[in-house]
C-alpha cells in the first residue's frame, strides 16, 4: 500500500502572530516557520502503518514556496521515503490546493491519503474533504483512531458529543485530529538521511492545473481585546459581583 | 435569490446553531429555505417551518441521511444547489465535514466560520486561532459558507410569513463509506455548544476524579462542563468537552475557568463569553488578562465553598 501524506510549511504554532500596520496580511517577516502540527500527525501515522509492515512506501507532498522543501526533508527524516513540492506562490485557496494533489493522486495512485484537518494559519479545514470529492474517494475526517483492514479503513472520528467509527473503502482519505497520536522527534543520523533522499519538484503546468481566484482578502485585523477586569478577594465578594454587577447568576 | 440553510438537529431538535446560523442567513437579506436531512425527522422539520422568515422547509427523510455521512449529505446538497445563492451552515463536526465537498463538487471556494456578515458578499472570519480576523470577498456565484454560531445572535422561533414543507425523494449515491458505530458521551448537563453557563477546569485540577469539584458547581449554577485541552490530553476527561480553537468554540453568559492557565489556544474559543471568572493559583496567569473577576486561590477550597454558598 502506497500512502500520500499532505505537508503545509506555517508559522510555529508557539508564535504570537502579528498584523500588519497596514491590515494587509499578518506579518511574517523572520518570524519561525515550521510544519503544521496536523500534518506532523499525518506524517507520523502513515509511518507507524509503514513500520507495521501495511504500507509499502510513504510520499510526503506540499504545495507552496520553495523554502517548504524544508517541511518535506523534515517528514522525510520522520520516515517519509520521498518528496514532492509543487512549486506555487503566494497562498493558494483550498481548492486550488486540492486540484494539485488530485493531479498527483492521479499519477502516483496512493490507495491512502492522509493531511492535517486544518492548517493553524488560515484554518480552513477544508482541503481533504474537498480532495476527496475532487478523486470521488470516500473520506474520513477528524480522525483520532484509523485502524488498515485489508481493502477498509475504519476512522474513528471526533464529532461533536463523541467519538463515530464508519468504514471507508480504499482508496480513501482521511484527515488527523490532535489525538490521533503523538509525533515522534526526528533523530540526527535520520536527519542527515532525509537530504539523500528523492525530493521531486513540479510545477502546476507540469500537473496541468489551472487555477481559479474565489475569494479575494480585503482586510486582515488584529481581533477586539479584551480587558482585564478587577480582582476579588474571597468567594462571597465573587459572589455579590456576579449576583449584583453582572446578574448572571 | 435565495439562501439554503442547512440546519443543524439531534433528530428531536433544532440545535440552537441553527437559530444563529439563521440570523446569519437574513443578515445576507435573501429569501431563507431550510433543509433538514436525516431519518425520521419530521417534527424538526415541523420546528424549521416556525423559524423567524422561513418561505420553505425542504425534508430529506431517508435512511441513508441517517448518520450525517459527508458522501450521502455532500451529494444531497448539490442536488438542490441549482436555485440558491448561497448554502449556509452553523459550523460544527458534521458541516465541516460535507461543506467542502459540497464547494469542491461546485468548483466554487468556501468560507469557513464566518464571525460577521458585511454583505451578500462579504465576511469576516477568524484566521490564525482567532489572533487575527479577515474580511473577505467572495467571488464565485455560489456561495458555501459555515457560520460561527457564537458571534450571532439567535434567530427568533416565530415565523410570520407562509411556510411551506416539501419533502424530496432523492436517495443519496454512496457505497463507499458506511457508519459502523457511536460512542457519544451521556450526559444530563446541558450541551456545551449551546450553554448560557459554563464551569470550565484545567490541568490545575489535577485528576479526573477531582473534575466532580467542577460537575457539582455546574450543576448548582445549571451549567455546562467544560475543559481546556490540557486537561484533556491529560485524560481528566472526554475530548468532547475541550473548549478552544480545536475544540469547542463558546460565548456563554458566564463563563467560568478554574485551574486553566489561559493558553491562547483556549483564550481563541471562550473569549466572546459576556462575563468571564478566572480562579487560579498563578496570579500571573495569562487568563487573568481576559477574565472580568479574577479571584487567585486554590481552586480545592474555591469550588466547594462556591457550591456551598450558591
Amino acid at each position: 500500500m502506497k500512502i500520500l501524506v499532505g505537508v503545509k510549511r506555517v508559522i510555529d504554532y508557539n508564535v504570537k502572530v502579528r498584523v500588519k500596520a497596514d491590515q494587509s496580511n499578518v506579518d511574517l517577516t523572520n518570524v519561525k516557520m515550521s510544519m503544521n502540527p496536523f500534518c506532523e500527525i499525518a506524517v507520523e501515522e502513515a509511518v507507524r502503518l509503514k513500520e507495521a509492515g501495511l504500507a509499502s512506501e510513504v510520499i510526503v507532498m506540499s504545495v507552496g514556496s520553495t523554502q517548504s522543501q524544508e517541511q518535506l526533508r523534515n517528514a522525510m527524516a520522520l520516515g517519509a521515503d520521498r518528496g514532492i513540492l509543487v512549486e506555487v506562490e503566494g497562498e493558494m485557496a483550498p481548492l486550488n490546493v486540492a486540484k494539485a494533489f488530485a493531479a498527483v493522486i492521479q499519477k502516483e495512485q496512493p490507495e491512502l491519503v492522509i493531511l492535517g484537518k486544518q492548517s493553524i494559519d488560515s484554518d480552513n479545514n477544508q482541503m481533504g474533504q474537498m480532495l476527496a470529492a475532487l478523486t470521488k474517494r470516500p473520506q474520513g475526517t477528524f480522525a483520532s483512531k484509523l485502524v488498515v483492514d485489508g481493502d477498509k479503513a475504519l476512522v474513528t472520528r471526533e464529532i461533536d458529543g463523541g467519538l463515530r467509527t464508519i468504514a471507508l473503502t480504499l482508496p480513501s482519505i482521511v484527515t488527523t485530529d490532535l489525538r490521533l497520536n503523538e509525533p515522534r522527534y526526528a533523530k540526527l543520523p535520520d536527519i542527515m538521511k532525509a537530504k539523500r533522499k528523492p525530493l521531486e519538484t513540479l510545477s502546476l503546468a507540469d500537473l496541468g492545473v489551472t487555477l481559479k481566484t474565489h475569494h479575494r482578502l480585503d482586510k486582515v485585523e488584529a481581533p477586539a481585546t479584551r480587558t482585564a477586569g478587577v480582582k476579588v478577594s474571597s468567594v462571597d465578594e465573587l459572589i455579590r459581583k456576579l449576583k449584583d454587577e453582572a446578574k448572571v447568576i | 435569490m435565495t439562501t439554503l440553510l442547512v440546519a443543524e438537529h439531534n433528530v428531536i431538535a433544532l440545535a440552537p446553531s441553527t437559530l444563529s446560523a439563521l440570523m446569519a442567513a437574513h443578515q445576507i437579506g435573501h429569501d431563507v429555505h431550510v433543509l433538514v436531512a436525516g431519518k425520521n425527522i419530521a417534527s424538526v422539520a415541523d420546528a424549521a417551518a416556525g423559524l423567524s422568515g422561513v418561505s420553505k422547509v425542504v425534508c430529506a427523510d431517508a435512511d441513508c441521511y441517517e448518520h450525517t455521512l459527508a458522501e450521502s449529505m455532500g451529494d444531497l446538497i448539490v442536488q438542490l444547489s441549482e436555485h440558491y445563492s448561497h448554502i449556509i451552515a452553523p459550523s460544527n463536526s458534521d458541516s465541516k465535514d460535507f461543506m467542502p465537498r459540497v464547494a469542491a463538487l461546485l468548483d466554487v471556494g468556501q468560507v469557513s466560520d464566518i464571525c460577521a456578515v458585511l454583505s451578500a458578499d462579504q465576511f469576516k472570519r477568524p484566521i490564525y486561532a482567532g489572533n487575527a480576523i479577515a474580511t473577505v470577498t467572495v467571488l464565485d456565484d455560489k456561495k458555501v459558507i459555515t457560520v460561527r454560531a457564537s458571534s450571532f445572535d439567535k434567530a427568533s422561533q416565530q415565523n410570520d410569513q407562509a411556510c411551506v414543507i416539501e419533502r424530496v425523494d432523492y436517495v443519496a449515491d454512496n457505497t463507499v463509506s458506511h457508519w459502523q458505530s457511536d460512542d457519544i458521551t451521556e450526559s444530563v448537563r446541558p450541551d456545551l455548544a449551546g450553554a448560557s453557563r459554563i464551569v470550565s477546569g484545567g490541568r490545575g485540577v489535577g485528576s479526573g476524579e477531582s473534575f466532580a469539584l467542577v460537575e457539582a458547581l455546574a450543576d448548582r449554577l445549571g451549567a455546562a462542563v467544560g475543559a481546556s485541552r490540557a486537561a484533556v490530553d491529560a485524560g481528566f476527561v472526554s475530548n468532547d468537552l475541550q473548549v478552544g480553537q480545536t475544540g469547542k468554540i463558546v460565548a456563554p453568559d458566564l463563563y467560568m475557568a478554574f485551574g486553566i492557565s489561559g493558553a491562547i489556544q483556549h483564550l481563541a474559543g471562550m473569549k466572546d463569553s459576556k462575563v468571564i471568572v478566572a480562579v487560579n493559583k498563578d496570579e500571573d496567569a495569562p487568563i487573568f488578562q481576559v477574565a472580568d473577576y479574577g479571584l487567585v486561590g486554590d481552586l480545592f477550597t474555591v469550588l466547594p465553598e462556591m457550591t456551598s454558598k450558591l
